[in-house]
């Protein structure tokens, strides 16, 4: 049996907006693709958590591949990824930095103190300047840098092992061998 | 019960005056024009149906003072919209670009306005075209003998 074009149409119209939705609503809008990818990392040079009259920065990692890890006492998804960032530091693939953001630095370092310090330096940032210049809307977030000092890669919200081992890991393995 | 009535309505009122904005204002009224022009313009990213006008959130504070800084450092209001963008993506903007990539979504409604016309003045040109050769063909439901 033929249709006539005049239902046809309608149908395929609503279909096609079906589509739209079901792609559409799948997404979650709370994961803002950051324009940063693929551009130089913004520098920086902050009061290191720990000793403010060391600075500490984006040139400490010049020519090879870092993470930034963003966090603060207040958020309960870096208390989730802690375990994470600790497990990935005994990795020892790459060196992971600190952005303590909008935070108190007494607490911060008890929090280090009692979970754990995965971070081989931590910058202190409790105006959020550095993190306005990172695109960071939420924390955790967790940035890699490659060699060059691109950004390679974002992590929105808690990194689980699995993120680490598709998201991050593949960009680790093709620059030198020393990893 | 009409003083119940209005009262209710000043109460609506005075929720739509409450400010989040603690920051200092500018001396200069224009710039306070440009600033909070700017700040309803963003979005605020952690909040993300509000703009950095109505938000408390911490980092719509801050995103405040970086809007109010660069005013006061002279910067125009493109360099501050392509601040943010640079930072946060077109997200950031509640107005998107016109660009390549954001062509159909600024055209669609035209599109489908024009579609629309299309499509009605078809069925009248076919209903008139219907109604000249046989009157009786306009009823909805023809006799199906």
């Amino acid at each position: 049996m033929k249709l006539p074009l005049r239902f046809l149409l309608p149908a395929l119209a609503f279909a096609a907006l079906v589509g739209f939705f079901i792609v559409g609503l799948q997404k979650d809008p709370g994961v803002i693709r950051s324009p940063l990818i693929g551009k130089p990392a913004p520098a920086f040079s902050l009061e290191s958590l720990g000793d403010p009259a060391w600075r500490v920065g984006s040139a400490d990692f010049a020519g090879r591949p870092w993470l930034l890890n963003v966090w603060a006492t207040w958020c309960g998804g870096c208390r989730e990824e802690h375990q994470t960032l600790l497990a990935i530091a005994r990795e020892n693939r790459v060196p992971m930095m600190g952005l303590n953001w909008r935070d108190d630095r007494n607490l911060a370092l008890r929090w280090l103190e009692q979970l754990g310090n995965p971070y081989v330096a931590v910058a202190y940032d409790p105006e959020g300047r550095t993190a306005i210049d990172w695109g960071v809307y939420g924390a955790p977030e967790t940035f890699l840098i490659g060699a060059d000092g691109r950004v390679l890669q974002k992590q929105i919200g808690p990194i689980t092992r699995e993120i680490w081992q598709r998201d991050f890991v593949p960009h680790l393995q093709p620059a030198g061998g020393e990893g | 019960m009409m003083r119940i009535a209005a009262l209710a309505a000043a109460c609506l009122l005075a929720l739509q005056a409450f400010a989040v904005d603690t920051g200092t204002t500018f001396t200069d009224p224009a710039l306070q024009a440009r600033y909070e022009h700017l700040i309803r313009e963003l979005r605020c990213l952690v909040c993300q149906n509000q703009s950095i006008a109505d938000s408390n959130a911490s980092l719509a504070s801050d995103l405040r003072r970086e809007v109010r800084e660069m005013i006061l450092a002279g910067r125009s209001d493109d360099e501050i919209r392509a601040f943010m963008t640079e930072r946060y993506g077109d997200f950031v903007l509640y107005k998107p670009p016109v660009a390549p990539r954001t062509w159909l979504l600024w055209l669609a409604p035209a599109l489908l306005l024009l579609g629309g016309i299309g499509v009605a003045g078809l069925v009248i040109l076919r209903r008139a075209r219907a109604a000249k050769s046989d009157p009786a063909s306009l009823d909805e439901e023809p006799d199906p003998s």
